[in-house]
């Protein structure tokens, strides 16, 4: 069940450095909670003491990996590579903000990602379901849904802008579809993957199928669920900025197009970083919740 | 055989006559059950003991439900089995506890499927779990629990449903020695304070001859029962019975009809005794 968990650090929003502090962090977190959560009546004094210790000396690696990162990007500006410093962005971004173009794009991107990853997910779970559950459903959706994963959804934009025009409407589709896609498959695999002696032990107590699949299905394919909604997340992310960049008035994406038309390097920068911590934050949150509702897995 | 048909299923709370399953296998065909017949009475505790490959978890499953035998007849009081009923408790070697839901809603799963309002529940979970002794872990989730314990609740979940006939597959297989003879104790106490019909699958000859009533050999290619052995040593089994002789004796019968298979030769269990 853990392992799809790899993969989707590297599928994570903020590529990048965003994505090693993911990609550290999320089996730390799991290690913890595992560890907290057994009541080992016997001798929880040492164990618990090494993994904190180790929480510190992780926490402190990470620390170090971002100071250094962010000096040696220092260096190279100052060794003559085009690149802003440091301070230059900070305060670019201030500016940025004073005019009040920061919160406007922040607020267009976020409200695209978020209406197409909800409505995307939203989709999936039933649509996810029903092809582990019917195999009439699975007959029907697998080719389409096979067919439409191996094209990046971006490749499809120049389609969806000749059909939708260019408001909201054809951005928010391909986000929604990288979502969709994303998630729809792991639900499915969850789904496919229950463990056939729990749907015996709940039928030998006299559960029938709707009862099955309410109490016995959809919580065990639970964790599949959110490791598919993170991965759409990300997915999500990495189209819209490309959609914002091809057809925009507003947006991250739109602002660094823009930028790079006026050579503004610390502009871009800004909008780099804004994506990065954006999906870092949206990221954590849904992390959040894995754990807080499949907190029941036994992990080793 | 024919003969025999009418008089004992009168008695007999679970009657299995002529079973034979088969599989396919590869294009061939496996015979996993053949010209099985058994029969078990009430309040009752048979073992069903064999090599791998006998065919005893296939009968478990047929008589849980679970699944249907090619041909012949698989009765629970005198009525053909066709699918999983709350009068047949199932125990399985995976213990296959609900990972999400604690020790106690485990096992108001049942009572819940059942009907059973909030009050009513608590008060049956809250007995059962008293029953198994896992009071301090009623409210901890299954991983917290050691693998005895987690059979400890399986028990308490089928019992709770109150069925008149436990079904157990292999309960303690995956637990060490020392653990499995305490649960074989309190199984028995159990048994003896909430009187079942038990049908116990188990690769363990000691186990088979602690527990049951009768001790159900079974024999490998093609699945069939190939001894049947009375165990007349009084209940409750204290460890003195177990280390009695009489207990040897019998251990020494059931392992030499287990490992010293003549092929070829079936019993006929469908008669049932007097005990």
């Amino acid at each position: 069940m853990t392992t799809p968990t790899p993969s989707m650090a590297r599928n994570g929003p903020g590529a990048g450095s965003g994505s090693v502090a993911a990609g550290s962090a999320a089996p730390l977190v799991r290690g913890t909670a595992a560890s907290d959560g057994g009541t080992a009546p016997s001798a929880p004094g040492p164990s618990r003491r090494r993994s904190t210790d180790r929480r510190t000396k992780l926490r402190l690696l990470n620390a170090v990996s971002i100071v250094g990162g962010i000096a040696i990007w220092w260096a190279m500006s100052l060794a003559g590579l085009q690149f802003p410093t440091p301070p230059e962005v900070v305060s670019k971004a201030v500016e940025l903000w004073q005019d009040g173009v920061l919160q406007r794009d922040v607020l267009a991107s976020l409200g695209r990602v978020l209406t197409g990853f909800l409505i995307g997910s939203a989709a999936a779970i039933p649509v996810g379901f029903l092809m582990g559950w019917y195999t009439v459903a699975r007959g029907l959706f697998e080719p389409w849904i096979q067919f439409f994963r191996t094209i990046p959804p971006l490749a499809l934009l120049p389609l969806v802008l000749v059909l939708m025009g260019i408001g909201e409407l054809p951005k928010v589709f391909v986000i929604f579809l990288a979502a969709f896609l994303a998630c729809v498959i792991s639900t499915y695999q969850g789904v496919v993957g229950v463990d056939k002696t729990l749907i015996n032990a709940a039928r030998v107590l006299g559960a029938k199928d709707g009862r099955i699949f309410l109490r016995v299905v959809v919580p065990a394919s639970t964790p599949f669920i959110l490791v598919g909604m993170r991965v759409g997340l990300g997915s999500a992310w990495a189209t819209l900025v490309a959609a914002e960049l091809l057809a925009a008035q507003a947006g991250l994406g739109y602002r660094m197009q823009q930028a790079q038309l006026y050579y503004d390097i610390a502009t871009i920068f800004v909008g780099i970083v804004a994506i990065g911590v954006l999906g870092l934050v949206m990221d954590r949150l849904l992390l959040l919740a894995e754990t807080r509702l499949t907190g029941w897995q036994e992990r080793r | 055989m024919t003969t025999t048909t009418d008089t004992p299923r009168s008695t007999a709370k679970i009657s299995v006559q002529g079973v034979r399953r088969t599989f396919e296998l590869r294009n061939e065909e496996f015979v996993a059950l053949e010209s099985v017949s058994l029969d078990i009475a009430d309040n009752e505790f048979v073992t069903v003991v064999g090599p791998s490959g006998c065919g005893k978890s296939t009968l478990m499953n047929i008589l849980a439900g679970l699944d249907e035998p090619t041909a012949g007849h698989a009765r629970v009081d005198g009525r053909d089995v066709s699918g999983p009923g709350p009068e047949r408790g199932v125990i399985f070697q995976q213990y296959a506890l609900f990972p999400w839901l604690t020790v106690r809603k485990n096992i108001e799963f049942g009572l819940k499927v059942a009907g059973l309002g909030k009050a009513e529940r608590r008060e049956r979970a809250e007995h059962f779990i008293r029953l198994v002794g896992l009071e301090q872990f009623a409210d901890a989730l299954p991983k917290m629990l050691s693998g005895g314990m987690k059979q400890r609740c399986a028990i308490a979940r089928a019992y709770a449903v109150d069925p008149s006939i436990l079904l157990m597959d292999e309960p303690f297989g995956a637990l060490d020695a020392l653990t499995r003879v305490k649960l074989q104790e309190q199984l028995l106490e159990t048994w003896s304070r909430e009187k079942r019909t038990v049908m116990f699958i188990t690769h363990d000859v000691d186990e088979a001859v602690f527990l049951a009533n009768r001790v159900v050999v079974m024999a490998a290619r093609p699945g069939r029962i190939y001894d049947v052995i009375d165990v007349d040593l009084p209940y409750p089994r204290t460890e003195e019975v177990r280390l009695s002789p009489e207990f040897a004796e019998l251990r020494n019968r059931v392992w030499t009809s287990v490992y010293h298979q003549t092929p070829g030769t079936a019993a006929d269990a469908s008669t049932t005794p007097t005990a």
